[in-house]
């Protein structure tokens, strides 16, 4: 038992730091600080900057183009990219989809499509929640039926990020009515332009914009554009979301979190000494900050064993669980913090040309308590996390 | 012992959230949250007409209630349905304070409070003072006020704004508290209105050396602070469990028609059981509220202690009450669309008004634990 970094990873740690020191532009992670929402070409320019680094795809092999990083140099990486407040990799094309097409994927497809991500060239999303089909995912109904050499998509999709500015979507798509729900589905690649797809984003609690409806009518897909076998996807989806839920714990997000928490809570004054001095406020930062201490420790446990070759199985559960709750006990600590000045909407606390209300840390935590409800609800709710741990781990 | 509401108050029970439920649909909605002020003058009118700004006031002041159970009733009809209507502010804020403390003259003011004609707002809360009532460091010299307040809720909206200012002593000092009536276009006083997360609307106001007429003693204003701020808190406390009921209801028929794996979710237990959970704590609150509208004419220190009691609790359930809320729906519950995401923000906010969870937690201990 050893709970040191080595002198090897410590010397990549410093590498990484150095980098992102030197080339993270200052406007972005003030951005990110301050709970702005990034535009297209915010992201766009940050995937820039680490692809021509070689760094863009931290958990793809070399030989795509990737940096063959193991999962403790992947945590490394992504825990400074969080300590340095720089916008997160946009995970639809790099974690989730990569993955899935250099398992899975013709040759063509991997020629074509991997290039593509890491120059930036499509921004994909994931099409897999429906209005009828959420912690059910299998019941999905979006259909694809083959006519010739294409396949004709008809359905909608539901929460689907940043679609709004999505080049490609991968789908699942039921091909078979037939047999269990698990054994009809086929997973598609489905470009955004075609006839026949139209986007409807949903406005969120905090005001915020990042979930759309995506609806089929007739949409023309090519056969080529088919991941490996018809029937299939269902497998190829629970191997993404194994890829998906590499980070799940969000130990830097919450670090960040805990930071931006203490920091408020030393400059707010209750009663005419700080808030951070008052025992029963004290109280409750200690608790979050004890339980994320030890979460981080799990964290690096199952990291490590990945890093060992085990395959993530439901540990990545137990971590999603307990992430979140770190994290929402966090946002709602920190919107209690800022007191009165928590009551103006997010939007119009920064107005154009108005002074902006109340002092600059105020702005912000009313919007991410808000907005992090999804936390618990999104990737599978954590509800379906405890029914996958009870079955998986307990044997229950 | 009887927990039934008088003739009286159950009719104005009946005709509140008759009309209210009749009044607020979706449309108004939204139309009040895309509206400049916040509110619907249709719906202020409507209220003044039935008696409801009234039932707010003693029969000495004018009015035809006032008791801390009126208080709780109408409080409670408005959280049902999520309305943002300034009676805290304009009723219970302005128009207690103007009846504890004005002259005859100033009194006059009440008839026209409500009869719906005139809004009002108290701006006291200052940048930094966060919920300390004796914190006030807007200054006076000969009946002209400078200085900022914060987060003035109908702040916007108001004809007359009731404005603290320090006459003497420190920042801090109890003593040394005035009140202004200050008319909303007074020279040196400006406004800068926002919308409120959860509905309504607040001001952010600067005042340069803005006349004000005096209301109450100079320099001994303070006293009457806590009493409106305890009617307020009972107020928002009742208005909680409005909205708590109104989630709730919302919520099961979510369990109860939304399926997955082939069946109502409502049907698995690990939901069934984190809803009875909700049930539990959301009549500890109703509880709660009539404790504080039961005491609420009792003496400060009796008083005093419901409050820090109740609204301590009330902040503890609203945020169980909307986080369980909106986990139970998933993404639709994460919508501005959908009709919980109004009520559920607006339950969240009720912890940002008179005092926190924590800060009344605080106090409860120094009152009755300690």
């Amino acid at each position: 038992m050893n709970l040191n970094y080595t002198d090897d990873q410590i010397a990549f740690r410093d590498e990484v730091r150095a980098f992102l020191a030197d080339n993270l532009p200052a406007r972005l992670s003030e951005k990110v600080k301050s709970g702005e929402e990034l535009t297209k070409q915010d992201h766009e320019e940050w995937h820039a900057i680490l692809n021509a680094r070689g760094w863009l795809a931290g958990n793809w092999p070399v030989e795509y183009g990737g940096t063959g990083w193991d999962a403790v140099q992947r945590h490394i990486f992504e825990d400074e990219m969080t300590k340095a407040a720089a916008p997160r990799i946009v995970p639809f094309g790099i974690a989730m989809l990569g993955p899935v097409l250099m398992k899975f994927g013709s040759e063509e497809q991997k020629a074509h499509y991997l290039p593509r991500i890491l120059n930036g060239d499509d921004w994909w999303c994931q099409g897999y929640s429906e209005p009828g089909a959420g912690s059910d995912l299998a019941s999905l109904r979006t259909t694809a039926v083959r006519e010739g050499d294409y396949y004709i998509v008809n359905g909608q999709k539901t929460w689907t990020t940043l679609a709004q500015h999505a080049d490609m979507i991968f789908c699942l798509v039921r091909t078979k009515k037939e047999g269990k729900p698990q054994e009809g589905i086929s997973f598609l690649l489905i470009d955004m332009k075609s006839p026949g797809i139209t986007v409807r984003p949903i406005e969120l609690i905090d005001g915020s914009v990042e979930v759309n409806e995506v609806w089929f009518e007739d949409v023309r897909v090519p056969v080529g554009n088919l991941v490996g076998e018809e029937n299939k996807g269902w497998t190829y989806a629970k191997y993404l979301l194994t890829h998906e839920r590499t980070n799940i714990a969000g130990v830097g997000f919450a670090s960040a979190g805990l930071e931006q928490l203490k920091r408020i809570a030393r400059l707010e004054l209750s009663a005419g000494k700080p808030l951070i001095e008052n025992p029963l406020f004290a109280a409750r930062i200690a608790q979050v900050q004890i339980d994320l201490m030890a979460m981080a420790t799990t964290n690096l446990r199952v990291i490590s064993a990945a890093a060992a070759g085990q395959a993530p199985g439901a540990e990545s559960s137990m971590l999603k669980v307990k992430g979140t709750q770190v994290r929402q006990e966090i946002n709602a600590l920190t919107m209690q913090a800022v007191g009165p000045y928590a009551m103006p909407f997010p939007s119009e606390a920064v107005d154009g040309d108005n002074a902006p209300i109340g002092p600059d840390y105020a702005r912000a935590p009313t919007g991410q308590y808000l907005n992090n409800r999804k936390l618990s609800i999104y990737g599978g709710s954590n509800e379906v996390q405890r029914a996958i741990i009870a079955k998986a781990i307990l044997e229950l | 012992m009887n927990f039934d509401l008088t003739d009286e108050r159950q009719m104005l029970q009946d005709g509140l959230r008759r009309f209210l439920r009749d009044k607020y649909t979706p449309d108004l909605l939204k139309q009040i949250a895309d509206s400049e002020t916040g509110t619907s003058s249709d719906v202020w009118d409507g209220l003044a007409d039935m008696g409801v700004i009234g039932a707010l006031f003693t029969e000495d002041q004018g009015g035809f209630g006032g008791a801390g159970f009126d208080v709780a009733l109408v409080a409670e009809e408005m959280g049902r349905v999520g309305a943002t209507d300034p009676l805290i502010d304009t009723g219970i804020l302005g128009g207690g304070l103007i009846a504890a403390l004005g002259t005859d003259d100033q009194k006059a003011m009440i008839e026209d409070i409500i009869a719906g004609t005139r809004q009002l707002a108290l701006a006291h809360g200052e940048p930094g003072s966060r919920y300390d009532l004796s914190r006030v460091g807007t200054t006076v010299a000969d009946g002209k006020l400078t200085g900022r307040k914060a987060v003035v809720v109908n702040g916007g909206a108001a004809d007359t704004l009731i404005v603290s200012a320090r006459t003497f002593g420190d920042v801090a000092d109890q003593e040394g508290i005035s009140l202004y009536l200050v008319a909303a276009d007074a020279p040196g006083l400006t406004r800068r209105s926002y919308a409120l997360t959860g509905g309504g609307h607040a001001a952010e106001i600067t005042l340069d050396d803005t006349p004000g007429t005096l209301l109450g003693t100079e320099g001994q204003a303070f006293d009457a602070l806590p009493t409106a701020h305890a009617r307020a808190t009972c107020a928002i406390s009742a208005e909680a469990v409005g909205l708590m009921d109104a989630i709730r209801e919302l919520t099961v028929d979510y369990l109860k028609t939304r399926k997955q794996f082939g069946q109502p979710i409502g049907k698995f237990q690990a939901l069934q059981h984190r809803m009875a959970d909700v049930l539990i704590e959301i009549e500890q609150a109703r509880s709660a509220v009539i404790n504080l509208a039961g005491h609420l004419e009792a003496e400060p220190a009796v008083r005093d202690v419901h409050v820090a009691a109740t609204k301590t609790l009330i902040g503890q359930v609203a945020r169980l009450v909307a986080e369980e809320s909106i986990q139970m729906h998933g993404g639709i519950g994460m919508t501005e669309e959908y009709g919980l995401a109004h009520l559920a923000k607006r339950l969240v906010m009720v912890d940002h008004r008179f005092g926190d969870t924590l800060y009344h937690m605080d106090r409860f201990i120094a009152l009755a634990v300690a």
